[in-house]
């Protein structure tokens, strides 16, 4: 017990130059008629400057929350409770409304998970993304910016650039308009971009194609990724670092290689076995036992406890912390913690 | 085009509808309408005169094309009272009326956008309540209430504005007012829960990602979306506010088509009564129409299908 | 609303249960109207009663306006043992009294109480505010289902009936049947329930089509059960919660027609007491007398106020995806 309190996370507390963006104990909680909702409690992340990280979890484990809550986008009742997020020598929690607008888009940008909805109907794709360059640049003009949107469509892989800048957003596919939703996110050419789920509702073949063009695109512009998805299988894909999020904290960190070789927390060992893999029995495909527990009503312990096939006493009364049990990888859970003591 | 000219047939449709139903309905009035018109003491002659030229021998449905055809031409019978065409007359009302209407909803859109917008934009905090508040009043007032009280307040209390109508603008100011609050808490209540639904709407949280402030958010990518159901709602207070405004041309005496019907029925004025219903019909159908198309120049996905 | 769109609810659903305990209160899914959309989509909802239980306890305004109402309905019931005077008791020595405490809200033009009257009055304000309105209820439900289930021809005749019903401004649609039937209260009735039912039938058909493509209707058909059997025993009772609210909300409507068309003279007639009618009464002595018509029209929109707040309370609860009309 000692030992492993001693061995708590404590490096993530300084700011380190080499990183883009820092959570430090983010708390985002949403205070509803029933209760606290601890959507986001205490997430410390990283990330570092031109790196992929990934953040991964079940729907509702709270990793989209954590990427809305940078982009001061939570929604009522739900607010920033603790904690800080810091961008640039900035915290960016504490910015009032018209300072952290005027980094949104330009230093931190966002792709949202449903292209189908997340551009405006009833304005055409081209304005939108100029405006986005507008708002950040006014003093470059209409004519300007009009050019430099049909260059990046053409970038982004956007066939007859010029003409798709007149489109609807309803007259365009799925992956267009994913790719009209980067382009838009990225010219501004930010620091960094958040990508809540970008191929959830894509088709598998333009998965691949989009995930390259934002990997190849934050390459040149030298712009690290916060990619947010419930499948690893994207994380082996592109990722540099990926956190693993269980109802609200972050419950193991490692780098993709050494997290895909050395599975340690139960959770992300559920999640590596339920992916379906070609050669397997299909009929025999895992799936993690039990639900997400209810946000309102946590176990008093582990919040994995309920489901964890190999939780003890200790687990169901005591909250296990994130801790180093290998150089570069942490893990929030005793057994992991008592195996590397 | 295609579903324009659908769209149209369908108004017709209805339209010959409408004329038909108010037709039967007029028709079914016991007793006859020449004996109505002259009295009892009247010689054989006279009355086989009259039926004759109202076409009233003749079985219910001819007499129904015959007025059809009368319309097509413009011609809508003579008044049984005072032996005008009704066509005339209720083209001498019809300015006032349509003065009285334009008046009454750019008061009501005016105020309704105002109260709708603000009390979205503070959702939950009192000038929402209030707002709120001041429009379910204005839904629950009865346009003959809102006349009177204005009447009472501006032109007996303080004596303002005119106390009757007279055709210039001062005097068409409260009859005006009374008439577009009503509307005005209705518009109010559609502005503001069809803004609140699409700044509900994941296309919000991307301008808002893009770095766009509140208002221009709301300004420039809320307002355009949430506009649409606002239009139905003005084609569809185009009828209430026809209809409200029988009452207020009551209280202020405005010789608009609203008296023209209630004198009508008065006087027991059946092609009176008949034309005006069926003239006001045809703006609210017309009307709705017209917003049935503005909703596609503005909605690009119905724009592009039609 | 589409069996393309219900699929779409169903297989988000599915998707969800994946984590379906936490989603009821887990902010993280979905907004509480999409939540709630998705979980009447499937049928799994609180109960009405419970639903309004819980507005009365959220909704202060809806549960004081319930009240106001129910106050409203019990003094018209005992307006015979709490009017001081009779509804047509004149006393012309003390007419046109302004208010005072022998006669609360003064006397009119004949010396009768104008307190007695409004009494008295909202018995025909409450009557015809409601009864017209059930009688559009049950038209309109029975239109709405035929057209919404049996679609084709039927649905095209029903429908068209209704856009002809309302297009006609309601007032000159009122105006011409009381032109017809003549002015009297019962003819009064006839009118508003000729109005009101196309909205409501418009309302039926739209859920009766959502529900006629689910999978307990089709499960039903397809083991042959009576069409007028799935009809009521099925489809109706989902429309019971809009119809509440529908009805709540259509009440204070006809409140309005009436007191409109009686205040043009050509609705309830002298000497029986309606609101509207007193009004129409009181107006040439607006300028000296206005207590006459201020009682009135007070009591009118206290009533149709309350209705309204409470709809409203009500639709929040029941039928929170209803637009606002």
């Amino acid at each position: 017990m000692a030992m492993s309190e001693k061995k708590e996370k404590e490096t993530v507390t300084k700011t380190d130059p080499e990183d883009v963006l820092e959570l430090h104990d983010l708390k985002s909680w949403f205070y509803t008629e029933k209760g606290i909702v601890k959507a986001v409690d205490g997430v410390n992340l990283r990330i570092p400057k031109g790196k992929i990280v990934g953040l991964v979890g079940e729907s509702g484990c709270g990793k989209s929350m954590t990427a809305r809550s940078i982009m001061g986008l939570l929604k009522f009742p739900g607010r920033i409770a603790g904690g800080s997020i810091l961008f640039d020598g900035k915290d960016l929690a504490k910015l009032g409304e018209k300072e952290l607008r005027s980094i949104c888009g330009k230093d931190i940008s966002m792709v949202f998970q449903e292209p189908m909805t997340s551009l405006n109907p009833v304005l055409k794709v081209g304005r939108q993304v100029s405006e986005t360059l507008l708002v950040h640049n006014p003093e470059i003009g209409r004519e300007e910016a009009r050019k430099r949107v049909v260059d990046m469509f053409g970038k982004v892989g956007i066939p007859e650039p010029e003409k798709r800048y007149d489109s609807y957003p309803h007259e365009l596919s799925g992956g267009l308009r994913q790719r009209v939703c980067i382009a838009m996110a990225m010219i501004c050419r930010p620091k960094l971009l958040i990508a809540d789920e970008p191929t959830t509702a894509l088709d598998v073949t333009i998965e691949a194609q989009i995930l390259k063009l934002m990997q190849q695109l934050c390459a040149e512009s030298g712009t690290s990724i916060l990619i947010i998805t419930h499948n690893l299988g994207v994380v082996a894909e592109i990722c540099d670092e990926v956190y693993v999020m269980y109802a609200g904290r972050i419950v193991e960190q490692a780098d993709t290689f050494e997290l895909f070789d050395h599975v340690e927390h139960p959770y992300t060992k559920g999640l590596m076995a339920s992916i379906p893999r070609i050669g397997k029995n299909p009929e025999r495909l895992y799936t993690i036992p039990g639900v997400v527990p209810n946000l309102l009503h946590l176990p008093q312990g582990c919040a994995f406890c309920t489901r964890c096939p190999c939780a003890t006493e200790q687990c169901r009364t005591e909250k296990p912390v994130l801790t180093e049990i290998r150089e570069g990888h942490w893990s929030a859970c005793f057994l992991n913690q008592a195996k590397s003591e | 085009m295609k579903q324009i000219v659908k769209r149209l047939l369908e108004t017709i449709v209805v339209l010959l509808g409408v004329i038909l139903l108010i037709f039967i309905m007029l028709r079914v009035v016991p007793g006859d309408p020449v004996t109505t018109l002259l009295g009892e003491h009247v010689n054989q002659q006279t009355i086989d005169r009259l039926t004759k030229t109202m076409h009233l021998d003749r079985p219910i449905l001819e007499q129904f094309f015959l007025y059809v055809g009368g319309l097509l031409r413009g011609d809508m019978g003579q008044s049984y009272k005072y032996n005008r065409p009704v066509t005339q007359m209720i083209m001498d009302a019809f300015p006032y009326t349509l003065a009285l209407a334009i008046m009454a909803s750019i008061f009501a859109w005016a105020l309704g956008l105002i109260l709708g917008i603000f009390a979205a934009v503070k959702q939950n905090r009192l000038p929402d309540h209030l707002f709120m508040g001041i429009s379910l009043f204005g839904v629950s007032m009865p346009v003959f209430m809102a006349a009177l009280f204005l009447q009472y307040l501006f032109a007996f209390k303080w004596k303002v504005l005119p106390l009757k109508a007279d055709g210039s603008f001062l005097s068409m100011i409260l009859p005006a007012i009374a008439l577009g609050w009503n509307s005005a808490g209705s518009v109010a209540r559609i502005t503001r829960s069809s803004l609140l639904e699409a700044m509900q709407a994941d296309y919000i949280d991307t301008a808002k990602a893009k770095g766009l402030l509140g208002r221009a958010v709301i300004l420039r990518h809320a307002l355009k979306n949430s506009m649409l159901p606002v239009i139905t709602m003005m084609a569809l207070q185009l009828s209430s506010m026809l209809s409200g405004a029988v009452i207020s041309e009551t209280v202020f005496a405005i010789p608009g088509i609203g008296r023209l019907a209630t004198s009508a029925i008065e006087n027991r004025d059946m092609p009176v009564l008949q034309g005006t219903v069926i003239f006001t019909t045809v703006i609210v159908i017309a009307g709705n129409f017209i917003a049935d198309i503005l909703y596609s120049v503005l909605d690009p996905r119905i724009r592009k299908a039609a | 609303m589409t069996i393309r769109r219900r699929k779409e609810l169903v297989r988000e659903l599915e998707q969800r249960s994946f984590s379906a305990d936490a989603s009821a209160e887990n902010p993280g899914a979905a907004e509480n109207g999409a939540k709630e959309e998705l979980a009447s989509q499937i049928g799994e909802k609180d109960g009405i009663a419970e639903r309004m239980l819980r507005m009365c306890r959220q909704n202060k305004l809806a549960l004081v306006s319930a009240i106001v109402i129910l106050i409203i309905i019990l003094l018209a019931v005992f307006a015979p043992l709490i009017a001081p005077y009779g509804e047509a008791q004149q006393d012309v020595i003390n007419r046109l009294q302004g208010p005072s405490l022998k006669h609360l809200f003064g006397t009119d033009e004949l010396g009768r109480d104008v307190f007695s009257r409004i009494l008295y009055g909202s018995r025909v304000s409450l009557i015809v505010g409601i009864l017209p309105s059930l009688i559009a209820l049950v038209i309109g439900v029975v239109m709405g289902l035929l057209a919404g289930y049996f679609g084709g021809a039927v649905d095209a005749l029903i429908m068209r009936l209704a856009d002809i019903m309302l297009s006609i401004p309601s007032l000159l649609l009122a105006m011409v049947i009381m032109y017809t039937l003549g002015a009297s209260t019962i003819n009064l009735f006839i009118a508003l329930s000729m109005i009101n039912w196309a909205s409501i039938a418009r309302v039926v058909r739209s859920q009766t089509l959502s529900l006629k493509e689910s999978e307990y209707v089709e499960a039903a058909r397809s083991i042959g059960v009576s069409s007028g059997k799935i009809m009521f025993r099925h489809i109706f009772p989902n429309c019971i919660p809009s119809l509440i609210v529908l009805f709540t909300l259509e009440v204070p409507s006809s409140i309005l027609s009436e007191s409109s068309l009686s205040f043009l003279g050509i609705g309830v007639q002298p000497p029986a007491a309606s609101w509207g009618l007193m009004v129409n009464q009181a107006k040439q002595f607006l300028f000296t007398q206005p207590w006459l018509s201020l009682a009135p029209c007070i009591s009118i929109m206290v009533v149709v106020l309350a209705f309204n707040f409470l709809g409203d309370g009500l639709r929040d609860v029941l039928d929170p995806h209803m637009k606002n009309s």
